[in-house]
């Protein structure tokens, strides 16, 4: 065997444990869903076999209520969650990139959030919303002098703020990380120019910080919306979709449908609306955000 | 003023200064309910002062959420280690290796097995639970560690993190090191590897807060404490009309938080340097 042909064979003994998995657990799985999306397979195997049922499943999901209902809550915690995140992201990075006293002890807190698992977040914050006398009731009722108290998880028109609140605590250290990165990318040089010409502080911000992000901010609009979408443990854990399905997500409705009631071919069906309109989101703001880009 | 004034400003001190306490409060109380071993008198105490700053200085709590045989700490704890540095053991190696092919090798499926791999960055996993589990039904592998670990470790976002590495290694090193009888693997192993610290840590920490966090996949693929993680333990206290244990909940939730902020304190440089490159990069 020839050096080269022998190098070949290691290379693909290196190549394949890796690419194996990935087929396994992606691509197997992606065909199957697609697969399971046109059939009525279930969760555990029946007496009955599996029947093709062509698009029934797409179908019902048309007039499913509470399929839509789903969509709508993901939306709205998208377009609620996204910016509120990325303002406090920016805020926080913006501040520790300032000379500030005791700098890297606030760069070790608020990066603490991110450290907790997700359940132990929702655990605090369960505690935090409790009702009628938990700490946010009662700083509620010291700052309006009211005696009532509001349902903060139980709530139909504040659950959702609830969970935007809680998922945002949780998850801005890691978008703050890569806004604190973009930051130091930017020239202190440009800063110095612009303060020479008399820029005031916002102007700076507005005509220098915030078009030297604007590569970041184009990935971290991705991301956050991206993760948004994908919204189901604190779900799972707090609201448990309610109340009235208010706080039902994409995800949530996924699970119900194809792990509670083991509807696995109605539940794929949702899965491939969700890849579709994940993957259509992420093409759609790319190409926004460069034309945008273009036009200025 | 003083220069440090000028270049920072109050404005900035006293936003990081609000947000500290928006997050240390609640860590605080989560702390100061985990050491009152009385369940009446911290739902007395929740709201005031005394829910901020522990007047009793109690194990109990910690006592019995460790040794309760219906929901075993340890053994959630062990379950959550083992899962967590295997798939990051494993995941290190095959995707490095992997990596190294795409990268410095010669095979002429490279390119479109890179731009396959690179593509699936964007799937979302949770889209793809169902199949997975009823392959794992298949498989016969339910309610087992390696159900836990096989979705972690062929990674398309850490092979993309290496392949970027690797392919800016110097060619002149590698073919030194061919001219010197190394094999591919050896090449690998012996030179790029050690060259590929800090690409290593930044991965693996990276991984390491995915895998630590699970909760979606453990739920499903999970029947008992036998092989369960702690987040799914601890998502199972806030069952349904049940009255939730507050200072058993808030005694496991330090417990389970505290190993991950000692980790994070010890190499928090590293952490830091690995998220931003991440971000940069991807």
């Amino acid at each position: 065997m020839s050096i080269k042909s022998r190098s070949r064979w290691e290379e693909l003994a290196m190549l394949a444990p890796a690419l194996l998995v990935l087929v396994a657990i992606i691509f197997v799985p992606f065909a199957l869903s697609i697969w399971f999306s046109f059939t009525d397979q279930r969760l555990v195997p029946r007496p009955i076999p599996t029947r093709l049922v062509g698009t029934t499943n797409y179908e019902r999901l048309f007039t499913d209520r509470l399929f839509w209902q789903a969509i709508g809550n993901t939306l709205l915690f998208a377009v609620l969650v996204v910016p509120f995140q990325l303002a406090i992201s920016l805020g926080v990075a913006l501040a520790l990139n300032a000379a500030i006293p005791f700098r890297s002890f606030f760069r070790a807190v608020s990066i603490l959030p991110l450290l907790l698992p997700m359940t132990v977040v929702v655990a605090i914050w369960s505690m935090l919303y409790r009702i009628p006398t938990g700490p946010l009731n009662m700083l509620y009722q010291g700052l309006t002098g009211s005696e009532s108290y509001i349902d903060f998880i139980g709530g139909s028109s504040t659950a959702m703020i609830s969970l935007v609140v809680l998922s945002a605590w949780a998850s801005f250290p890691y978008q703050m990380l890569i806004y604190l990165a973009g930051l130091q990318e930017i020239s202190p040089d440009l800063h110095e120019a612009a303060k020479l010409d008399g820029a005031s502080r916002w102007q700076r911000f507005r005509y220098v910080t915030w078009p030297g992000l604007r590569n970041v901010n184009i990935f971290l609009l991705i991301l956050t919306t991206i993760q948004a979408l994908k919204l189901f443990t604190q779900v799972n854990v707090m609201t448990k979709g309610g109340p009235n399905g208010a706080t039902t997500t994409i995800i949530f409705y996924l699970f119900q449908q194809g792990y509670t009631t083991q509807k696995v071919g109605y539940a794929s069906a949702i899965a491939v609306v969700f890849f579709v309109a994940v993957t259509a989101i992420a093409l759609l703001q790319r190409v926004m955000l460069r034309n945008e880009g273009e036009g200025r | 003023m003083n220069a440090r004034f000028h270049s920072g400003g109050l404005l900035p001190l006293g936003f990081v200064i609000i947000l500290a306490l928006g997050i240390l409060l609640p860590l605080l109380m989560m702390v100061t309910i985990s050491l009152n071993p009385d369940e009446q008198d911290i739902l007395i105490s929740m709201g005031t002062m005394r829910s901020f700053i522990p007047e009793v200085f109690s194990a109990q709590n910690y006592i019995d959420v460790w040794t309760d045989p219906s929901r075993p700490f340890l053994r959630y704890l062990v379950n959550t280690l083992v899962i967590t540095l295997s798939t990051l053991l494993i995941s290190i190696v095959i995707n490095s290796m992997a990596a190294f092919v795409l990268a410095q090798g010669t095979l002429p499926i490279r390119k479109p097995v890179l731009l396959l791999i690179i593509a699936t960055i964007a799937v979302p996993a949770e889209s793809l639970v169902l199949p997975q589990l009823i392959m794992a039904g298949w498989a016969g592998i339910i309610d087992s560690y390696q159900v836990q670990v096989l979705p972690g470790i062929a990674n398309a976002m850490s092979i993309f993190l290496f392949y970027q590495f690797f392919s800016r290694m110097p060619k002149e090193l590698i073919e030194a090191a061919q001219i010197d009888g190394f094999s591919f693997f050896q090449i690998y192993r012996y030179i790029a590897m050690p060259l590929s610290r800090p690409v290593i840590s930044a991965i693996a920490i990276l991984q390491f807060l995915e895998v630590w966090n699970a909760y979606l996949w453990p739920v499903m693929v999970t029947r008992g404490p036998e092989y369960r993680p702690l987040t799914v333990a601890m998502g199972a206290f806030f069952g349904t009309n049940q009255r939730i244990p507050w200072g058993d909940v808030m005694a496991f939730a330090v417990s389970m938080a505290v190993p991950v902020i000692l980790f994070f304190l010890i190499m928090q440089r590293q952490f830091i340097a690995s998220v931003m490159s991440a971000g940069v990069k991807g």
